[in-house]
């Protein structure tokens, strides 16, 4: 398929009579003006490159936050010498296996500032790239089954108020109106986990997660930015302590600057430039059922039961979940905890019980103890990170890129990611971010 | 799901147990620097490999030991008593 199309390429070049160049720009009109050439004309989203001797900056990691690093590198700050090292494909990783849900319903200032950045950016984001990301905002919907939760979602939902997030609280016959399938039980049959209320982030919910890889790809890759994929950095180049470059088996790559933006494996590629990492990595699943047509109208998460669907636009019902609770690299996940998630599925929507498991994966994140992300320089000179963002990267990946980017080229760390600097792990001050993974840990 | 060797109990199912992290930490003198204080409370190897850690057969017999457990392969190579220390590699 791929030769066929880059043969007939090379053969509409090599006509002089009728030569034009490959459309690159999506729009309804050049939708419409290739439908007469079938189609045929599309140049490819982004340049497969090889590797050069030297960069400015070379970003370690071909996911959402090191493309969205390598594009505002470009983009806000003229960086065009940057090279993205990704040793599988590009947005395969965690980018490629969350459930896709972006929200900015955080408890602390600092935390509603960073991810509600990122939420704007994401509202933009499909005419900034001009690339359809397919955010839809239906809400995420918190439950509550209890007085407590009742009680801790109140203030939840204050402190989001304060910080200028939109949210409303709901009573239980709010939440039976917007998603009537949940089990509210009756009379005869009384739920086991009733549903008193809950809160709801109107502005939050799903983005199509790979066209947000591919997205920034696709804008990088225009603005200059080397795309390599199958390219594993195997160690650092050193010289006086300061990273320099890296090795890989297409051979060394200079930079002044290296970005490490590998999530789950931050502590391997750390471990390679001698410097270890408050990170602890575990396997986070996820599950989709077979398709089916539209039966829920938000994401839904319940808390007390440790799981949150949603339904995608093919109609897969979308379960995710708590974390695997044991150090883990293997990108699959346990059973016990799926069969956790299941149960919660059947109680909390009985008629979905009777569904197929179409897959089920797990991406491997990286776990820091205040649940709170690290954006910025290392102890070792050259060697910047961004990671620790846990089971809730996917919804950080514009202000993930946009600060590092930011750091990477004025020196100077950027506003918005000052509390989430490497040291705080020295001074105790932690954004100890308990809103963070929205369900218990 | 993993099945883990209870040095009491004997094989029991991954879902009886909870993991405790990286087994023995040595804690530096209290008159240690911040720096060193802070390696001691978060910085971690967290290894892709072979991975020395504690656990606890919380749902059984309540004992805490220690594994040598691959966090890429879920193999176990090692039980041993949460006083004693790392097996060495490769005994042949």
């Amino acid at each position: 398929m791929a030769a066929s199309r880059s043969r007939w390429i090379r053969s509409r070049h090599g006509s002089d009579v009728d030569a034009s160049p490959l459309r690159t720009r999506y729009s309804a009109w050049n939708l419409l003006a290739a439908s007469r050439q079938g189609h045929r004309d599309w140049a490819p989203a982004w340049r497969d490159a090889e590797p050069k001797a030297r960069y400015d900056v070379v970003i370690v990691g071909g996911g959402g936050h090191g493309l969205a690093t390598a594009y505002y590198l470009a983009r806000n700050h003229g960086v065009h010498s940057v090279c993205v090292l990704e040793a599988g494909w590009i947005g395969g990783g965690n980018t490629g296996r969350n459930t896709t849900i972006v929200r900015s319903n955080y408890l602390y200032p600092q935390s509603a500032r960073l991810y509600d950045f990122s939420l704007r950016q994401y509202e933009q984001l499909a005419a900034a790239l001009n690339f359809n990301i397919m955010f839809s905002q239906r809400g995420v919907l918190t439950l509550a089954h209890s007085r407590h939760d009742l009680d801790a979602q109140s203030r939840w939902a204050n402190a989001m108020l304060c910080n200028g997030i939109d949210v409303d609280l709901l009573d239980a016959r709010q939440v039976r109106d917007i998603e009537p399938r949940l089990n509210f039980g009756d009379a005869s049959r009384p739920a086991r986990f009733p549903i008193l209320g809950g809160f709801i982030q109107r502005r939050a919910g799903p983005v199509r997660h790979d066209a947000v890889a591919w997205g920034y790809a696709r804008a990088a890759s225009a603005l200059g930015v080397d795309l390599v994929q199958n390219c594993a950095v195997t160690g650092f180049v050193k010289q006086g302590g300061r990273v320099v470059g890296v090795t890989t088996p297409r051979g060394e790559v200079r930079a002044d600057k290296v970005a490490l933006a590998v999530a789950g494996h931050s502590s391997v590629l750390a471990g390679l430039a001698g410097l270890q990492l408050p990170v602890t990595s575990y396997a986070l699943q996820a599950m989709v059922t077979e398709p089916v047509k539209p039966v829920l109208n938000t994401v839904t998460l319940s808390p007390s039961l440790g799981a949150y669907w949603s339904q995608s636009d093919k109609g897969e019902v979308v379960i995710g979940g708590a974390l695997d609770h044991f150090p883990s690299y293997a990108q699959r996940g346990s059973f016990d905890v799926m069969q956790h998630v299941i149960a919660a599925t059947c109680e909390m929507f009985p008629s979905l019980g009777r569904l197929r498991l179409l897959r089920q994966w797990a991406g491997i994140v990286d776990v820091v103890v205040d649940s709170s992300p690290i954006i910025g320089a290392t102890p070792v000179a050259g060697l910047y990170v961004n990671c620790g963002w846990g089971t809730g990267g996917f919804k950080a990946i514009p202000v993930g890129g946009w600060t590092l980017a930011h750091q990477l080229a004025t020196g100077q760390v950027h506003e918005l990611a000052e509390p989430f600097q490497l040291d705080r792990f020295r001074t105790g001050r932690f954004v100890d971010e308990a809103a963070a993974a929205g369900i218990a840990h | 799901m993993m099945q883990l060797r209870c040095p009491w109990c004997g094989p029991r199912p991954e879902n009886e147990f909870s993991c405790g992290g990286t087994t023995a930490i040595a804690r530096p003198p209290l008159s240690c620097s911040d720096e060193e204080w802070a390696r001691y409370l978060f910085l971690r190897e967290n290894p892709k490999g072979e991975h020395a850690e504690r656990w606890r057969h919380t749902f059984g017999c309540g004992q805490w030991f220690n594994l040598l457990r691959d966090t890429a392969s879920h193999d176990i190579s090692a039980v041993y008593g949460i006083t004693e220390p790392r097996p060495r590699e490769n005994p042949a």
